[in-house]
């Protein structure tokens, strides 16, 4: 076996070895930490970690920063508290409204991408916001959503001390399904192709990528997925309000997330919001004026913006390329036999640098 | 022979300005043919026409008799026309494999294979795993065209290939060009270098200000008063009493 061989089988073994102990860990959670004071946490997390993976499918792999995903979190939201109060649906069958609210997500999502994914960069951002408000708007005004009181959730009859385990797995279930569905999309054609559209959308076009269909397709599943856990977020807080439910808020950290830990990756998201989350909700509690939280998350987003702009996740990534390689570029260093020998001659690089 | 890819009185303009005028190009199957004209004449703009890239104020664009006017760009890549840009345009973030597997129809064994061999076939496939962004500009000409290649496409239009590259990696592209066209694939070059253009093509079309006003075999055209013409101006006389102010073979 070579020397490359043994080292990308540890490699992979090191990765299987780290995932199964944080597999094992997130499953014990709530057996170790019992204190619902912690599970709290914990479940926020989750919804988070769901939440931000499910915009970086869409944002982070098509580059197309979306500030309205709240739109398809309140509507999940709303959309579970409607149905449960209208169609009387009570207890814990009212988790069955769960695919609702991911239907309704995807739903808002076709004719919102249908109009806003006919534009790029900063005029798709204000459209997402426009659209953002609208819907805020919609919440406070219409009676069906209860104006500005919002909606109850049904009661569920379960216990105080262990109240917050089910959604802690719920949620754990949301959050594994999503990164599993990341990890697919960044390996698939599919994903390939939002990629690509990423670094420039007309050249993707030009070489047969059918980018309005790749990039609808998914905002839709964003749209989705973002529904669903908004869903869950309303059982479990019990209550949606227009300004909760459409919480600009909310955008600014799940963008803040993906940004710290990496856009673009699948683990960047889940780093991301295992850290600001838990912060954030340390802050509400340790600090009486919850705006001193709020403060903080703009500064860290400066902080990340200016200094770790592509985030941990890549950054950390090339810092232990560095130590292993011991400042040796990790890239093909020496052209094979079959190159040409001008592309290894250094001179006959191009104004941009060579690999070697 | 038959014609693979022509236009038919296409214009465009910008504006005021008129970038296309009565354009009627046509490109017989299994020929290089050559694109030149002075900076402005329309070649570029001709170039996005036929891919979608720029939509046609009137005209028609056939290929294989098949109307492909104003079709979208994934539209005319899939009835079968690769194109490269003036301005190489890779896809950075991804990795040169990566880059190789975006036109292709999926992303298994079998692409990777294909798109192996024509990184092997342009030479550079030692740099399969590295982030294109990390290409020398050469080598991204060479990926660019690499990608067109796999995915076969009828007809590849190639802006500029030899442009800001040095002679070795010139001559390079030319053979592999040549070896292409011996396996029979059609070609429509834009190129400001005369010596590359007039020793690849069998065929080359002259613009100036939009409007086609040669074309014929290279031997023909570079004698061609009118397209002395158009890279020189009006006098003549002066072009032939410094004859070295023409780029020639």
């Amino acid at each position: 076996m070579t020397s490359e061989a043994r080292r990308a089988r540890l490699t992979a073994g090191a990765r299987w070895s780290a995932l199964a102990i944080l597999a094992a860990a997130a499953l014990l959670f709530p057996v170790v930490f019992s204190n619902p004071v912690v599970t709290n946490y914990g479940v926020f997390a989750l919804i988070f970690v769901t939440a931000a993976s499910a915009w970086n499918i869409f944002s982070g792999f098509s580059g197309y920063i979306s500030l309205g995903q709240a739109v398809f979190f309140g509507s999940g939201a709303y959309a579970v508290g409607i149905a449960a109060r209208d169609w009387h649906v009570t207890g814990t069958a009212v988790f069955g409204l769960l695919p609702l609210a991911a239907a309704v997500g995807a739903a808002i999502a076709v004719p919102f991408g249908l109009v806003a994914l006919r534009v790029r960069r900063h005029t798709f951002i204000v459209i997402t916001i426009a659209v953002f408000f609208i819907f805020q708007l919609m919440a406070f005004n219409f009676s069906f959503t209860g104006g500005s009181s919002g909606l109850p959730a049904p009661f569920l009859p379960w216990q105080a001390a262990t109240y917050n385990d089910p959604f802690y797995y719920i949620a754990l279930a949301c959050a594994v399904g999503i990164i599993t569905l990341a990890w697919l999309i960044r390996r698939a054609r599919f994903g390939l192709h939002l990629r690509a559209i990423r670094d420039d959308e007309d050249r993707a076009r030009g070489l047969g990528v059918r980018a309005m269909r790749v990039k609808l397709a998914a905002f839709t599943l964003s749209g989705a997925v973002t529904g669903l856990i908004g869903g869950v977020w309303f059982l479990y807080l019990t209550q949606v309000e227009p300004q909760t439910g459409f919480d600009p808020l909310f955008d600014l950290s799940i963008v803040l997330m993906a940004f710290l830990g990496g856009l673009g990756t699948v683990a960047g998201p889940v780093l991301g919001a295992l850290i600001i989350e838990p912060g954030q909700l340390y802050l509400t509690v340790r600090f009486t004026n919850g705006y001193y939280g709020e403060i903080l998350l703009g500064a860290l987003f400066l902080v990340v913006v200016l200094f770790v702009p592509r985030g941990i996740i890549p950054t950390g990534g090339e810092w232990i390329r560095k130590l292993t390689t011991r400042g040796r570029s990790a890239l093909p260093s020496a052209a094979p036999a079959e190159v040409a020998p001008e592309l290894r001659d250094p001179a006959s690089s191009g104004p941009r640098g060579g690999v070697g | 022979m038959s014609v693979l890819l022509r236009t038919e009185g296409v214009h465009k303009s910008y504006g005021g300005v008129q970038a296309l005028e009565e354009c009627t190009v046509q490109i017989d199957e299994g020929t290089i043919a050559g694109l030149i004209g002075p900076n402005g004449s329309g070649k570029t703009t001709l170039f996005n026409v036929i891919t979608g890239y720029a939509k046609a104020d009137a005209g028609e664009v056939y290929l294989s008799d098949r109307k492909i006017t104003n079709s979208a760009p994934d539209k005319v890549f899939a009835s079968g026309i690769g194109r490269t840009f003036q301005l190489t345009r890779i896809f950075p973030s991804l990795t040169v494999m990566e880059n190789m597997l975006v036109p292709c129809r999926g992303t298994r064994a079998a692409d990777r294979k294909r798109a192996m061999e024509q990184l092997e076939f342009v030479g550079i496939a030692g740099y399969h795993a590295a982030l294109a962004g990390t290409l020398s500009y050469g080598q991204r000409k060479l990926l660019e065209l690499a990608y067109v290649l796999v995915a076969d496409p009828a007809i590849i239009l190639l802006d500029e290939p030899a442009g800001g590259v040095n002679l070795s990696l010139v001559n390079n592209i030319a053979d592999r060009i040549r070896e292409l066209n011996a396996a029979g694939k059609t070609f429509l070059i834009v190129e400001h270098n005369m010596e590359f253009v007039m020793g690849l093509c069998d065929q080359v079309t002259v613009l100036d200000s939009g409007t086609v006003v040669a074309t014929g075999p290279p031997d023909i055209v570079r004698t061609d008063r009118r397209v002395l013409d158009a890279y020189l101006g009006e006098d003549i006389g002066e072009a032939e009493d410094n004859p070295d102010s023409v780029e020639g073979p």
